[in-house]
């Protein structure tokens, strides 16, 4: 049961957070341009990193925002959670792991 | 209008008038449902002065702009409930007066109100128990050095999502719970308020 | 109570003055207050107490505590009984009724020992080379198996106890009250910290509750223990958990405990029914503080599982904390000091030890020196090589050890004893350390792992022999110090005090590696040497699996299902991978550590589910005219969470008949339904109309206020997602409605469209499917009624059309009334404020008798829709249906740039031509109406296989068309109506015709 630091309600049980997606997909603006294979991998295929992954979670019983969470996958350690439209931040640099 | 003695509470079937009435126990914890009231559901941006002078000035109150608390005094209140939402609340019948006032503050801004007062049921929990029969549903650290008087959160009490309000001492608090989930959140509350000398009151 | 006769006349925390009467198999025994069922049994000289798992054993108590492996009882009768409990864990009440376990017909002639005479037959990796073969067979193999090995019995009747669940939060949690976990509590607790000591037994004390030697502070050691206790219980914010275990440590710092409330009491004594019988405390620590003390671990000699075999400590705590003599003649065998201690205390209490057999070639030291002072044989360089006696011990042979510790030599030594106590060190109790995923350290000082590197956003300290640490003076230390630190990271300010001192104690001499003890015959011969207990493993099970090549930790742990059972290896795991490395010829942790995983010892479904069951198990939503329904008899279908009326039978009237009389009266005269659940969604702000467009397929800008459309949404694949009705309150504010079950989905879709990806988008939503409860009033006569209910609203078609709505009075009440229709008759759904929903429903009631108003369920709601070809998302879709699928084309909008879904609907899978399209389906039989789900094929074959084409997806008796109808998705159905399809099914083939989705005009 992890907790999560919701950027506006505070640190908060796994419980009252729905998992989103992946984050920092950003919806394609030319979508009629793009091939079928290409818009197959946009819209299906995600990473599945043993490491860092930047993920999107809505507090679900709380506040109802989505944020981003930086987060380990192998020791769900949470290396930092940002707004939506902020930037990715480089964790492993910051942390110097 | 149709006469105000035909509208019903969400827990009306519940008998809690009669039960209160046989007046037992009441030193643990103590359950009621609260009346009807105001709620109005305002989103905008807290931080623009201008929003917050527009609410302060179709409310009378400030906006809270720290999370998880409570701005105002009785039936008036600002409760947080997220970065760019709040609940104002107000006593029976002022719904529409409110949102008019609100929605003409808002004028020129992107900010906006909706009634959501008829959406909420509202349960009272007060006694030196309390906290005991929280616990049995409430993840969130309720020690009074932790969660006091005038602190609100969003949360999920059993199987159902809340807004948890410490109102007073006692300690009290007040859980607005939507009235689908009403009942099932109330004979779960008693079945748990059973240990510790529950008492109901109309 | 007299005739206890392995009971020590003083001593120990038992109360004599309080005597217990107990059955074990049928038979009377007394016991005291404060006794385990081991206890007791053991003071009235009871050894043998359980069979083995595999080869039918006789067993008796190895351990006073929680790794117990042996001695698993049935506890109790009828709806309370329990298998598999510990009988060193469980606390003895008067009429307590306890059974062994896997025996027939009974524990001294059990006929399942036959398994033991074919133990040849029985090697590790039994079940996989045998019974896999052939494969279909291990289902019928596997029941065997599990009525020869099976253990207790579980109970028939439902539960007839409570439970109760809660969630706690601390600075410090602190598990195990020993001397170190005492002290953390201590110093934590003064400090001003939050404080949760949980220990698994009724008594806090730990080890020092049998600890006859130590003097704490001035004070004997459990003089300071009751000091310390209450001190602790003095603070208000100290929580003391008793009888509770430590069972889970997840992430984070979460750590779940069960506290067994009443299992200490007589069912039919006046507290029990008082309290829950157990309760699960979820707690959030900051930090946790594992002092959960060391487990010892037995020697692996030559049948070592005789009743009568224990281990060292297990035999000390028995006599001085109990005063239960677990017998009159010991012999001790060890690798380490310990057991001297062990051994003393015993001949202390009048137990004849006539040997000490050390496996160490030349133990040194005080307790040596004193052991040899009290006439002990001390045996160095020896071994027990055998021992006599099958249900109970009766001796044993002793021989010199060679010096390499892989051979016996010279002449046997025979001892006559009832009871051998071994011990091969200590190791630590990691159990939780391991379960947050702390990696562990061989220690090679002590011979056992020591929790060493934790994982990050866990914050534990394990302390005291929990660390490794086992000297009761630097316990003490070590636990003080963590509290100390605990609350100083919790912001505490107050004073710790100093940390608890100890009286010395002798220096503690080298341990012996020896994990096997070797005997005069070949491994496997003549006996056996037991590593695991519980699951019956062996020291020649380990070496086949090394021979055969299943070498690291995790293979052995399969193949010899060693540490698999529920004491979870507690007393085997070290045994085990030490004598693997010993074949391997590597160091320990080369072969690795297994991962402990909850529970530490097992927890009751009943106490994981709490008060969360039967009406409780999940909210049950009610819509504000549920009690209307409850009264007039309606049965309710599940939606969700919602419970809806389905169909309101009158008496006599079967589901059947009442579902025809509703269909029809809303196509002849007059419905009224509860539409409450429906999703409601407030949008408001300027780029509302934007949004719109791009959340569903059709346009919306030129909506004008006070009209409603009907959408379709749609998700990125292209795929039907959701529909409903929106309409068009002013320019910038919208009202949505969602399917029922679809709400709290589309909530979340479009709020992250809005807060992911169109951040510069103005527009707010909120959920308001509660703020209005809907009645839907439906049927040739609905206007004739809405006339008299709302006499001020225009109801000609001209004023108030078809897809509009208007804010007006129905029966006193404000109103918003929309003209939208899911029966194709005309509706008026009235929204309310729910608070007058019964007020409204009773008019409309009364106004509509005299047109024959008929109440209809969502049974009829749905054959109504069927009729006239309305889909329902989720029935006649299933997340591969596309708008085209289901011959909506016209809801998709040509002129839009963008929509959600519309790149998707470009794909050429999308775009093909056989995609299974929604048709209509009339059997040749009208009278037949066709399972939904029934598989469609086209070909009909004598059997399967045969090509499936589609299935049906509703399927309906219409009263109205006075026939079945159905709707099916079928594979490029829609060029194929008028021809003939087939559904087998029930041993039967059901015919029937393809043709448009829509069976009334």
């Amino acid at each position: 049961m992890l907790v999560i630091p919701c950027p506006y309600c505070g640190p908060r049980d796994e419980h009252e957070f729905s998992y989103a997606r992946e984050g920092h997909i950003a919806r394609p603006t030319n979508a009629e341009q793009i091939s079928d294979a290409d818009w197959a991998q946009d819209l299906f295929m995600r990473k599945n990193p043993k490491g860092v992954h930047y993920e999107r979670w809505m507090h679900a019983k709380g506040c109802r925002r989505y944020f981003n969470v930086a987060r380990d996958t192998v020791t769900h350690e949470i290396y930092a959670v940002y707004e939506m439209g902020q930037p990715a931040p480089d964790v492993k640099k910051e942390s110097g792991r | 209008m149709v006469e105000t003695y035909q509208r019903r509470t969400a827990l009306a079937h519940l008998g809690l008038v009669g039960r209160a009435a046989a007046g037992k126990g009441g030193a643990g914890v103590v359950m009621s449902e609260a009346g009807h009231r105001t709620i109005i559901n305002i989103r905008g941006n807290a931080q623009d002065p201008a929003f917050a002078a527009a609410v302060k000035s179709a409310t009378g109150v400030d906006l809270p702009a720290k999370a998880n608390t409570v701005a105002g005094t009785g039936a008036r209140q600002i409760l947080w409930l997220g970065p760019n939402e709040w609940w104002v609340t107000g006593a029976d019948g002022e719904a529409d007066a409110l949102v008019e006032a609100l929605r003409g503050a808002f004028t020129g801004q992107h900010a906006t109100a909706c009634d959501v007062s008829e959406s909420r049921a509202v349960l009272s929990l007060k006694g030196p128990k309390t906290r005991e029969v929280l616990a049995r549903g409430v993840s969130l650290d309720l020690h009074p050095k932790v969660f006091g008087i005038g602190q609100c959160a969003q949360t999920g009490l059993s199987r159902c999502n809340v807004l948890l309000h410490q109102v007073g001492e006692g300690p009290h608090f007040e859980i607005y719970v939507l009235k689908s989930f009403s009942d099932y959140l109330w004979r779960w509350l008693e079945q748990i308020a059973g240990d510790f000398d529950l008492g109901i009151e109309a | 109570m007299s005739n206890q006769a392995n009971r020590l006349g003083t001593g120990g925390r038992i109360d004599r003055s309080k005597p217990l009467r107990f059955t074990f198999d049928g038979k009377s025994y007394y016991g005291y207050q404060g006794d385990t069922l081991a206890s007791a049994l053991l003071a009235n000289g009871v050894v043998l107490v359980g069979r083995s798992f595999k080869y039918h054993r006789p067993r008796g108590i190895l351990s006073a505590g929680a790794e117990e492996p042996n001695a698993l009882i049935q506890l109790g009768t009828g709806n309370r009984t329990e298998p598999n409990l510990r009988a060193t864990q469980i606390e003895l009440y008067d009429g307590l009724v306890a059974e062994s376990q896997n025996r027939w017909p009974s524990l001294a002639n059990d006929m399942g020992a036959v398994n033991s005479l074919f133990h040849r037959l029985f090697p590790s990796g039994f079940y996989y080379k045998t019974f896999m073969w052939p494969k279909s067979f291990w289902m019928k193999y596997e029941l065997i198996i599990r009525r020869m090995a099976g253990l207790g019995k579980s109970p028939t009747e439902p539960d007839p106890d409570r439970y109760d669940k809660l969630y706690a939060h601390c600075d410090a949690l602190v598990v195990g009250s020993g001397p170190a976990g005492l002290a953390a509590a201590l110093a934590a607790g003064r400090a001003g910290a939050r404080v949760i000591l949980v220990d698994e037994q009724q008594e806090f004390g730990g080890s020092l509750l049998h600890d006859r030697q130590a003097v704490i502070d001035g004070k004997p050691a459990a003089d300071w223990v009751a000091s310390a206790v209450a001190e602790l219980a003095a603070m208000p914010e100290v929580t003391l958990l008793p009888r509770t275990v430590a069972f889970a440590y997840y992430d984070h710092n979460a750590v779940s405990c069960m506290e067994r409330v009443t299992d200490h009491l007589a069912p039919n004594s006046p507290d029990f029914a008082k309290q829950p019988r157990q309760r699960l405390w979820r707690i959030r620590a900051k930090d946790i503080i594992l002092a959960t003390g060391a487990i010892e671990r037995p020697l692996v000699y030559l049948d070592n599982d005789r009743p009568g075999c224990m281990l060292a400590s297990a035999a000390q705590t028995f006599v001085n904390r109990y005063g239960a003599m677990p017998g009159k003649r010991a012999v001790v065998m060890t690798n380490n000091d310990s057991a001297y201690r062990a051994a003393l205390d015993l001949a202390d209490a009048g137990v004849a030890v006539p040997a000490i057999v050390d496996l160490r070639e030349d133990p040194q030291g005080e307790l040596v020196a004193a052991a040899k002072q009290r006439g002990i044989d001390v045996l160095a360089g020896h071994a027990v090589t055998r021992v006599s006696g099958k249900l109970a011990v009766s001796g044993v042979e002793v021989m010199r050890l060679s010096p390499d510790a892989k051979a016996v030599n010279g002449p046997a030594r025979s001892i006559s004893c009832d009871l051998v106590m071994s011990s091969s060190g200590w190791q630590p109790t990691v159990h939780l350390f391991s379960q947050s995923r702390g990696k562990l350290r061989w220690e090679p000082g002590i011979l056992a792992f020591v929790p060493d590197k934790q994982l990050p956003g866990q914050n534990s300290h394990s302390v005291g022999a929990a660390a490794g640490i086992f000297n009761t003076d630097a316990c003490l230390a070590d636990g003080h110090a963590a509290g100390a630190m605990a609350a100083n990271a919790a912001g505490c300010t107050g004073s710790s005090g100093d940390a608890p001192t100890a009286s010395s104690e002798p220096a503690a001499g080298d341990l012996r590696a020896v994990w096997y003890v070797p005997s005069s015959a070949p491994v496997g011969r003549q006996g056996k040497h037991f590593i695991d207990y519980q699951n019956d493993v062996t020291a020649a099970d380990v070496m086949l699996a090394h021979r055969e090549g299943y070498r690291s930790v995790e293979h052995l742990k399969r193949y010899t299902t060693m540490g698999m059972a529920t004491d979870q290896g507690k007393t085997s795991n070290v045994n085990a991978l030490a004598l693997m490395a010993e074949l391997r010829g590597v160091s320990v942790p080369e072969v690795g550590t297994t991962t402990f995983r909850p529970p530490y010892t097992p927890v009751t479904i009943g106490a994981f589910s709490g008060i969360d069951k039967g009406d409780f198990l999940d909210p049950i939503r009610k819509t504000p005219l549920h009690s209307w329904h409850e009264q007039h008899g309606a049965p309710f279908e599940t939606v969700g969470q919602w419970h809806r009326a389905w169909y309101y039978p009158k008496p006599g009237e079967s589901m059947h008949d009442a579902v025809n009389r509703e269909v029809k009266a809303v196509r002849t005269s007059v419905g009224i339904v509860d539409a409450s659940t429906l999703g409601k969604i407030d949008i408001q702000g300027p780029d509302a109309a934007w949004f719109l467009n791009m959340v569903y397929t059709n346009a919306w800008s030129k909506l004008e206020p006070g009209k409603c459309r009907y959408g379709l949404m749609l998700g990125e694949d292209g795929m039907v997602m959701d529909d409903g009705v929106t309409s068009r309150i002013s320019e910038n504010h919208f009202h949505m409605t969602t399917t029922t079950g679809g709400a709290a989905r589309v909530m979340a879709w479009l709020e992250d469209w809005l807060q992911c990806e169109w951040l510069d988008k103005k527009v707010y939503l909120t959920s308001v499917t509660e703020q209005w409860a809907v009645i839907g009033v439906s049927g040739p006569l609905a206007s004739k009624l809405m006339a008299e209910v709302a006499p001020e609203l225009p109801l000609d078609d001209a004023t108030f059309p078809h897809l509009s709505f208007r804010d007006g009075v129905v029966a006193g009440v404000n109103s918003r009334i929309y003209r939208i229709t899911f029966t194709g008759e005309a509706t008026y759904e009235i929204n309310v404020a729910p608070s007058y929903a019964m007020h409204v429903w009773r008019a409309l009631m009364q106004a509509g008798e005299k047109y024959g108003i008929t109440p209809y369920g969502t049974e009829a709601m749905h054959v109504l829709r069927a009729e006239k070809g309305f889909i329902i998302v989720g029935q006649e879709t299933d997340g591969t249906t596309t708008p085209q699928d289901l011959g909506m084309d016209w809801i998709v909008s040509k002129q839009k740039p963008d929509f959600l879904g519309k790149r998707s609907l470009q794909r050429s899978d999308t775009g093909r031509p056989d995609r299974k399209h929604l048709v209509g389906l009339l059997t040749d039989n009208p009278n037949e109406v066709l399972p939904e789900g029934a598989q469609i094929v086209a070909e009909l074959k004598d059997k399967p296989p045969m090509e499936m084409i589609g299935h049906v997806t509703s399927s309906y008796w219409s009263p109205n068309c006075g026939r079945s109808i159905a709707m099916a998705l079928v594979k490029n159905g829609r060029n194929r109506h008028g021809e003939t399809v087939y559904m087998p099914y029930d041993g039967k083939v059901v015919r029937a015709k393809i043709g448009a989705p829509k069976f009334l005009d």
